[in-house]
């Protein structure tokens, strides 16, 4: 949990002198200023958010420009130094599973592929899985949710039924298992691809309900307040009233579940891959180089390391900006 | 009180059907739509086509798919047989038929690998549940302070940590660097120490990452609770702080954390997949991750049905304590 933006600490006196200079701007202008623009003044003083927000953005470019940067530093995730590797323990010559200025996080044990070329390749299949499956999850969960929410009767007790089923459900199981019964070949994808789209579907399928069920509890409360009314006598149909009237009220709560959900994504992705049914080698995924790493664990300890801290500073990032993000559009912290 | 337990009950029978069914068609209609055989996949790669119809016929693969629901459902309360021309095999109940790769009956495997899942997800628990709930309690009261602050980092840093990662490094680091365990996992049939000290690194990893969690949780909503009016009169009425505390604030505190428990638990008695794969504990989780390589359906069968029975179960007896901390729910 990030550090409360109201506490009074020793540091905090700077950012109260800022408080009352953007209380004075505002008394000069009188005008109110966006939800988005109070949750953007309030993230700038939250420096953990922020830097979770930096390292994420960082994280972003470093898998977009992955090709580039391996080829800058003149290495490829696919090629093996077998010169590099102890004959006799398979394990990298050197200290630190052989460092050094050519391999930067080393080389794998056995047939001595770059690490560091195979970590940020893996940070593609992380953050692509984990953005992608989050975007499902929030188009099926805010449609449905807000579905249930505004129209009521059956159409609430289904989809709720159905929301609470899959909460309910044993996931990370039906996940699995569904991953692993899903063909090698279909529409027009093939190996990485079909694993990674099959990956994609189904974490989004089994994380709507969880923005589903605050989607339909927050349109529960907004659909008896006055301006849907006032939309309603104006002859607004049910649709312009859905996602004119209530959608921008629900933006909130469903960007701070988002960006809660992300981690939880890549930490699914990168525990299918360990457990042999996400991405397959030769592709490169960090759950999958920690599986490999499993044994050599006391032989090669900084093979399962790098992996590892790389997971934990990604989703850590993700979990502070995202800490972030909900106390900066939590109408609560305004009191 | 009866019929709110009895309507979550019957909640509870109509979840399990529903799961069943749901396996099924995963393991029945995506191969069918996939373009693979069951039979032949049972039979091995070179299977001869009447091989192939023999156990097609006598596993009853080419009867519609809620025939073959049905004689599961049956085979669990009055056995099943299984016949195919002069191979008869008869099944006592309760029969989760055989391993389509070992030909083995399930229902032993389930019985030999429940207790290990079990003293795994029970042993973690208590310390989860004393260690969060102590942290998160503390955190929301010391609010900002140095301590708050530091559990929080601790816990921020423990909800982003992988198990299979936080696992492999307690066993580099107290298993092969310091020898203070061995990491081994030895049954509780064997020696009761072995076991003892099998586990001890399972427990711990698992239970920090859940403790995070429940850190988090507890210190949000126990800082909540004491925002609320009745904290005010309990206060104002003179009560002493730790029975404001103790018996005011904690009573609702624990409400979402006994949601949580439920959930997790019951999720985690189904196969600790991660936990087992990491140290080699030979739960449930292994079992059926293994079944599920070889697509071997009883077995996962089997295991998803303990699983959902186990979530059940955990979230029934949350329903009944729930009953017992708020009394409202009584009420209902």
């Amino acid at each position: 949990m990030t550090a409360p933006l109201h506490e009074p600490t020793a540091e905090a006196a700077p950012g109260a002198a800022e408080e009352a200079a953007v209380a004075a701007t505002d008394a000069k202008a009188v005008q109110g200023r966006s939800l988005g623009r109070i949750a953007w003044e309030r993230l700038k003083r939250d420096k953990l958010a922020l830097t979770g927000g930096v390292v994420v953005l960082l994280l972003i470019v470093i898998a977009l420009l992955a090709p580039v940067i391996t080829s800058l530093v003149g290495q490829d995730p696919d090629v093996y130094n077998q010169g590099l590797i102890d004959p006799l323990f398979s394990t990298p010559k050197g200290s630190l599973g052989g460092m050094n200025g050519d391999h930067l996080l080393g080389v794998e044990p056995v047939n001595g592929r770059d690490i560091f070329a195979r970590i940020l390749y893996g940070a593609r299949i992380s953050l692509l899985v984990g953005f992608l499956s989050a975007v499902v999850a929030v188009i099926l969960g805010t449609v449905l949710g807000i579905l249930a929410g505004f129209f009521g009767g059956w159409v609430d007790s289904v989809i709720s039924r159905v929301m609470d089923g899959l909460l309910a459900f044993p996931q990370l199981l039906f996940i699995i298992a569904l991953v692993s019964v899903m063909p090698n070949q279909m529409l027009g994808l093939t190996g990485t691809g079909v694993r990674v789209f099959v990956m994609i579907l189904v974490i989004g399928f089994f994380g709507w309900p969880y923005i589903g069920r605050v989607v339909r509890g927050q349109t529960l409360s907004l659909r008896e307040r006055e301006y849907v009314e006032a939309a309603r006598s104006l002859g607004a149909g049910q649709f312009y009233i859905l996602f004119k009237e209530l959608l921008p009220n629900l933006v909130a709560p469903i960007i701070v579940y988002t960006t809660m959900m992300i981690p939880t994504n890549i930490l699914t992705e990168a525990a299918l891959s360990f457990l042999g049914v996400g991405v397959k080698p030769p592709t490169s995924s960090w759950g999958q180089m920690l599986s490999s790493a499993i044994d050599y664990y006391d032989s090669d300890p900084m093979y399962m390391v790098i992996p590892g801290v790389a997971i934990f500073i990604t989703v850590l990032a993700f979990n502070l900006f995202g800490d972030g993000v909900r106390d900066a559009l939590d109408p609560k912290g305004s009191r | 009180m009866l019929a709110y337990l009895i309507r979550r009950l019957f909640a509870a029978i109509v979840m399990l059907v529903v799961i069943i069914l749901v396996v099924f068609s995963i393991f029945f209609l995506v191969p069918k739509w996939a373009g693979v055989d069951i039979a032949t996949s049972f039979v091995g790669k070179q299977a001869d086509p009447h091989a192939v119809e023999a156990v097609r016929e006598k596993l009853g693969l080419s009867d519609p798919i809620y025939s073959q629901v049905w004689h599961f459902f049956k085979g669990i309360f009055v056995g099943r047989t299984y016949a195919a021309g002069g191979d008869v095999t008869h099944c006592a109940a309760p029969c989760f038929g055989y391993s389509f790769r070992s030909e083995q009956a399930v229902w032993p495997v389930l019985t030999d690998r429940f207790p290990v899942t079990l003293g795994l997800a029970l042993g973690a628990a208590v310390l989860w549940l004393v260690l969060g709930v102590a942290a998160g309690v503390l955190s929301a009261l010391k609010r900002g302070s140095l301590w708050d602050r530091g559990a929080m980092v601790v816990a921020l840093s423990g909800v982003s940590l992988p198990i299979y990662f936080t696992g492999l490094l307690s066993l580099a680091i107290f298993s092969y660097g310091l020898n203070w365990i061995n990491g081994q996992y030895v049954s509780i049939s064997d020696s009761f120490s072995g076991w003892l000290g099998g586990m001890i690194l399972p427990w711990i990893t698992l239970a920090f990452l859940y403790a995070a969690m429940y850190a988090r949780i507890t210190r949000a909503t126990m800082l909540e609770i004491l925002g609320e009016d009745y904290i005010r009169t309990a206060r104002a009425k003179g009560l002493t702080e730790p029975v404001v505390i103790g018996k005011h604030a904690m009573r609702s505190t624990m409400t979402p954390i006994l949601t949580m428990l439920g959930m997790d638990l019951g999720a985690l008695i189904g196969g600790a997949i991660l936990t087992e794969t990491t140290f080699s504990i030979p739960g449930l989780g292994q079992a059926v991750l293994t079944a599920i390589k070889n697509q071997d359906l009883p077995i996962i069968l089997g295991v998803t049905l303990i699983t959902s029975l186990a979530v059940l179960i955990a979230n029934l007896a949350v329903d009944v304590l729930y009953a017992v901390i708020d009394p409202r729910v009584r009420l209902a």
